[in-house]
């Protein structure tokens, strides 16, 4: 992979970028995320998060973390939708 | 040894450490139980506003704001600080003389805020539906920032000053001596994963860092760590979601809050809408899981609030606290025991905007221990007094 590798295609991350925030001494995959953005784009970590755990993983020398928390919704949905649905309890 | 330990790596605690050390202090030490932007600093909506009811949030915001128009030149890091302005709607009577009130208030302190009739708000927002709205503020000078780079940029100027700073380590106890705290009992910390409680697991033995001076800026959690102080706090935690749609060209100049249903949106500079709406009643406690019900409430007042927003589609929610007090003012400066013991906490849905002027502040009552009127009205024996104070322009 080249340093302008595309991590991230949503949020314009490359691996250059992932590369400086282990640099800056970020060593968990949360840390990472806020650091650079990946992951909070369009598709929301779907293609990102495992390559950017992948490289995590190599330069801790750990066993790769489990995903970034996820965020509702699963995929995106438009707010007309979600106006008309009733409310939930609490969940 | 530290001279300094500051508890939370938010953007108060950052904020604190940067201006501790460029007053020329040495050896200050902030710890977090997890990762920065972890608190309600990663999860905030980052509006940054002077409209407030009391003089003394209108004259430190208007420094705040300062502060923030040359956060990047002093800092070297791009905030995207936008000053679209705020737009206040209210639906009350009630509400509507408070904000006309509010208003020549905030003329008074040199701020140009004027009432806005409903031709003038669809002139500012086209888009706006502005029937039952019954007056409506805006102040050109308010604006918006990105969170996460702003709480970076604290924390890379303040190492860069020699200050050293901790994430995943939790603070688990003091000792104490004479009514002073001698030293901070920390923990390594690592994420339980994907467990939703707000637990931590430890990740080594605890030690003790010895000090001379703590300062408490955790947020939501505060009262928490007060306890283990024995310092009683009246705070209470209260979740608030937030969320963010699909990045859209530029349309929305202000952010758009409606004091009647807690609803505000406005547009990051990275084109999303971001925003919430007050929910009623969360569950108890610190609590930072996304619900289904204010998603629904959510998007039924956004889409009132601006028919054209109903086919933009929500990419994600989150969660926080904010950190409410019985008044609706902050906790701030030192207690009478122990002695070296500083409180920075009690900031409600307003403490991000209040972080660039509240860590000078704080760094200078920590610094040369003086207490200056602003700290003593903010102090926590006020509650005990019943010398409250008072603010209305609260979000939420
Ligand atoms: C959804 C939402 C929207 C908001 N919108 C805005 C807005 O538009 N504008 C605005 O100005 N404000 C807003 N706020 C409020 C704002 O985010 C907070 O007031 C502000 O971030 C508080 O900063 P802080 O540094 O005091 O606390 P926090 O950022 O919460 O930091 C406290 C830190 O203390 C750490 N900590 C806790 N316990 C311990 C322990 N025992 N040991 C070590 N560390 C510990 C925590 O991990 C945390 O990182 C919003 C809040 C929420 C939740």
């Amino acid at each position: 992979m080249t340093a302008k590798a595309m991590l991230c295609r949503c949020e314009d991350v490359t691996l250059d970028e992932v590369m400086e925030a282990l640099e800056a001494g970020h060593r968990d995959i949360e840390s990472v995320k806020r650091y650079t953005g990946f992951g909070t784009g369009w598709c929301q970590g779907k293609q990102c998060v495992v390559a950017c755990a992948r490289i995590l993983a190599k330069a801790t020398g750990r066993a790769p973390e489990l995903p970034i928390t996820p965020r509702p919704p699963l995929h995106p949905v438009a707010l007309g939708v979600l106006a008309s649905l009733g409310d939930a309890e609490e969940g | 040894m530290a001279r300094v330990v500051v508890i939370g790596a938010g953007i108060l605690g950052l904020a604190t450490a940067y201006n501790l050390a460029k007053r020329g202090v040495r050896d200050v030490l902030v710890v977090d139980r997890t990762y920065l932007c972890g608190g309600a600093s990663g999860r905030n909506g980052g509006g940054v506003r002077a409209q407030f009811s009391s003089e003394i949030n209108i004259r430190l915001m208007r420094e705040s704001i300062a502060i923030c128009r040359d956060f990047a030149t002093e800092m070297k890091i791009n905030v995207w600080f936008r000053q679209g302005g705020y737009l206040f709607l209210t639906r009350t009577a009630a509400r509507a003389r408070e904000l006309e009130e509010n208003v020549a208030l905030q003329n008074r302190c040199g701020l140009p805020t004027r009432m806005v009739d409903a031709a003038e708000m669809r002139k500012i927002v086209p888009e706006l539906a502005t029937e039952g709205v019954r007056a409506a503020s805006f102040n050109p000078g308010d604006g918006v920032v990105f969170p996460w780079p702003f709480v970076w940029g604290y924390a890379r100027a303040a190492t860069d000053l020699g200050v050293t700073i901790k994430p995943f380590t939790e603070v688990v106890g003091f000792e104490t001596r004479n009514g002073r705290i001698t030293g901070v009992r920390l923990r390594p910390t690592r994420l339980s994963p994907l467990d939703a409680s707000d637990e931590v697991l430890p990740a080594g033995d605890a030690f003790t860092e010895e000090c001379n001076e703590v300062v408490i800026c955790a947020g939501a959690w505060s009262p928490k760590v007060a306890e283990l102080l024995g310092v009683a706090l009246p705070n209470k935690p209260h979740r608030h979601e937030i969320c963010a749609t699909e990045p859209l060209k530029p349309w929305l100049g202000p952010l758009v809050a409606d004091l009647t249903d807690g609803l505000y949106f406005s547009q990051s500079m990275r084109g999303e809408i971001v925003g919430g709406v007050a929910v009623d009643p969360v569950p108890e406690g610190i609590n930072q899981q996304s619900s289904r019900r204010f998603l629904t409430t959510y998007a039924r007042a956004l889409v009132g609030a601006v028919p054209t927003m109903a086919g933009v589609r929500v990419l994600r929610q989150w969660a926080g606290c904010y950190d409410l007090t019985p008044d609706g003012g902050p906790i701030v400066g030192r207690v009478p025991d122990p002695s070296n013991l500083t409180l920075a906490c009690g900031f409600m849905g307003h403490g991000f905007m209040m972080a660039p002027v509240m860590g000078r502040l704080l760094a200078e009552h920590v610094d040369t221990g003086e207490t200056s009127d602003l700290f003593a009205r903010w102090s926590l024996d006020r509650f005990a007094r019943g010398d409250l104070v008072h603010e209305n322009m609260i979000i939420g």
